[in-house]
């Protein structure tokens, strides 16, 4: 096969599945991310707690889904867990965001505790000795901090979210990667489809590379003194 | 005021306090000096409970502060503490490190509590930096704004733990006129220093601590110019 004889033609008459998994991958990607931000703050917490029998639990999750390969989770949950569960399968959908969820939040708890903790315990004190709760003192002094620091890995892990998205091609989930699968069987032609594939992911983690620098540049606004020097009395 | 009944603390097996009792009176400045890890800070953040206290007892106004049944938070509003390092928040700006804990805990509304945090600045010398954010000033600022944050909550008692140690020569003198100012209006006022002179000009009483005991308590011109243990006269002897 001629590297110089591509048939782009043959993605276009397929052009329907790779929007459609275009969309699986968003939309995994975005649901994945979202429940595991959730997810990762409770367990991040759980983490940082002194209670046993919250640090525990976490700390077993967190090393437990950092621990094994994301290709191995996605088959024990869509193939043994779903099923023992509920008695029944949900399809790709369930069982892919499910997946993704699980795994992003081991890696946004670990995230999460380290920003908590790179923040100076002068600061708690500080706080604590003012009067503030602990709860008090997590969510307007440390937590407040600790977010800046954490948005760039964030960032990082919403990347890595959507290139591993693609794992979900082994239990035939309808994604990018899938459509490439499917027309390269069909043609046996294999550079066309997984270069689209591969430009439609760079296109994807393109635009979040942008979305996460349009983040970061925002909240590092909101200390410049500047700024909100205008809005108070200008003493 | 502050009573204090033969307070221990330990660290694991390391035992830092052995056994102190004292007691500080209404409108009292009490300086505490010592070497260095001799305990001066343990006792300090003992007081509002910063340590956990491993024995003994310590009532603030008659209540006391390792009880169960006490609500440490509200021990706390009644006691300010100013730190070595300031701990200043430094994602708020001067006028909001100083209104946050009235609004938190006093429920002020944010005018009044700006209002009062305008007049603890401007009691500082720092009305002009109020918008500003702590990284843009200067230790000696830095720490003077954690003074008026401390006092905003209206304490009875102010804890300040070698409030001048972590800044410039230069910048000294104008925490310690805070300082001195604060005791002049009669604020009750425990501080651990190295600034002899500041305790010698203003301290009702300086206290000697040394291995986790206090050694010897007296009016300054006692402690200072006719010290009766060996061991003050030997800290004394180095730091003079
Ligand atoms: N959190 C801690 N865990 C273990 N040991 C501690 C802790 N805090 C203090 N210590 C130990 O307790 C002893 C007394 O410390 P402390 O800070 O009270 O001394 P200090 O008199 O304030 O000294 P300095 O003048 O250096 O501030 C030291 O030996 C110190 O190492
Ligand atoms: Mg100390």
């Amino acid at each position: 096969m001629d590297i110089f004889d591509l048939r782009w033609d043959i993605i276009w008459n397929y052009r329907e599945l790779f929007l459609r998994g275009l969309w699986v991958t968003i939309v995994l990607t975005i649901c994945g991310y979202i429940g595991g931000i959730i997810l990762g703050v409770l367990l991040g917490l759980g983490e940082t707690s002194k209670k046993k029998w919250i640090y525990w639990p976490s700390k077993i999750y967190v090393d437990l889904f950092r621990g094994t390969p994301m290709l191995v989770q996605i088959l024990i949950i869509h193939l043994a867990f779903i099923p023992a569960v509920f008695g029944q399968s949900f399809g790709f959908m369930v069982s892919g965001i499910t997946a993704l969820i699980l795994n992003s939040a081991a890696y946004n708890a670990e995230i999460i505790r380290a920003g908590i903790q790179s923040i100076d315990k002068g600061q708690m004190e500080a706080a604590r000795s003012l009067g503030l709760t602990h709860n008090q003192a997590m969510r307007k002094i440390i937590l407040p901090q600790a977010f800046r620091r954490m948005i760039p890995p964030l960032g990082n892990e919403f990347i890595a979210l959507l290139k591993d998205s693609s794992l979900v091609t082994v239990i035939a989930a309808s994604d990018i990667l899938y459509a490439a699968k499917v027309v390269a069987g069909a043609y046996q032609r294999f550079w066309e489809p997984y270069l689209v594939a591969a430009f439609m992911y760079l296109v994807l983690t393109y635009l979040v590379t942008k979305l996460i620098a349009y983040v970061e540049k925002r909240f590092s606004n909101s200390y410049n003194p500047r700024r909100k020097q205008k809005g108070g009395l200008g003493i | 005021m502050i009573k204090v009944e033969n307070l221990t603390k330990s660290f694991g097996q390391l035992e830092v306090l052995k056994g102190i009792s004292y007691e500080i009176q209404e409108k009292e400045v009490v300086c505490v000096i010592g070497p260095s890890g001799s305990g001066k800070s343990t006792f300090l953040r003992c007081i509002n409970l910063l340590e956990e206290i491993t024995d003994g007892a310590i009532y603030i106004e008659g209540v006391k502060v390792n009880d169960p049944k006490t609500d440490i938070n509200l021990i706390r509003t009644e006691v300010g503490m100013v730190f070595q390092q300031f701990n200043l928040f430094p994602h708020m700006t001067v006028l909001e490190n100083i209104t946050m804990a009235p609004m938190q805990i006093r429920k002020l509304s944010k005018n009044d509590a700006e209002k009062l945090a305008l007049e603890l600045l401007d009691k500082v010398g720092l009305k002009e930096k109020a918008y500003n954010y702590p990284e843009q000033l200067s230790g000696g600022q830095q720490q003077r704004v954690a003074i008026a944050r401390a006092l905003a909550m209206k304490p009875k008692v102010m804890l300040f733990d070698e409030p001048t140690s972590a800044l410039d020569p230069e910048m000294v003198k104008e925490v310690l006129d805070v300082m001195k100012q604060l005791a002049f209006e009669g604020m009750t006022m425990v501080v651990v220093t190295h600034e002899m002179g500041f305790a010698r000009e203003v301290a009702d009483r300086v206290v000697f601590m040394d291995g986790g005991y206090i050694v010897e308590q007296d009016k300054p011109e006692s402690i200072f110019d006719a010290p009766k243990n060996e061991r003050t006269k030997a800290f004394l002897g180095k730091v003079l």
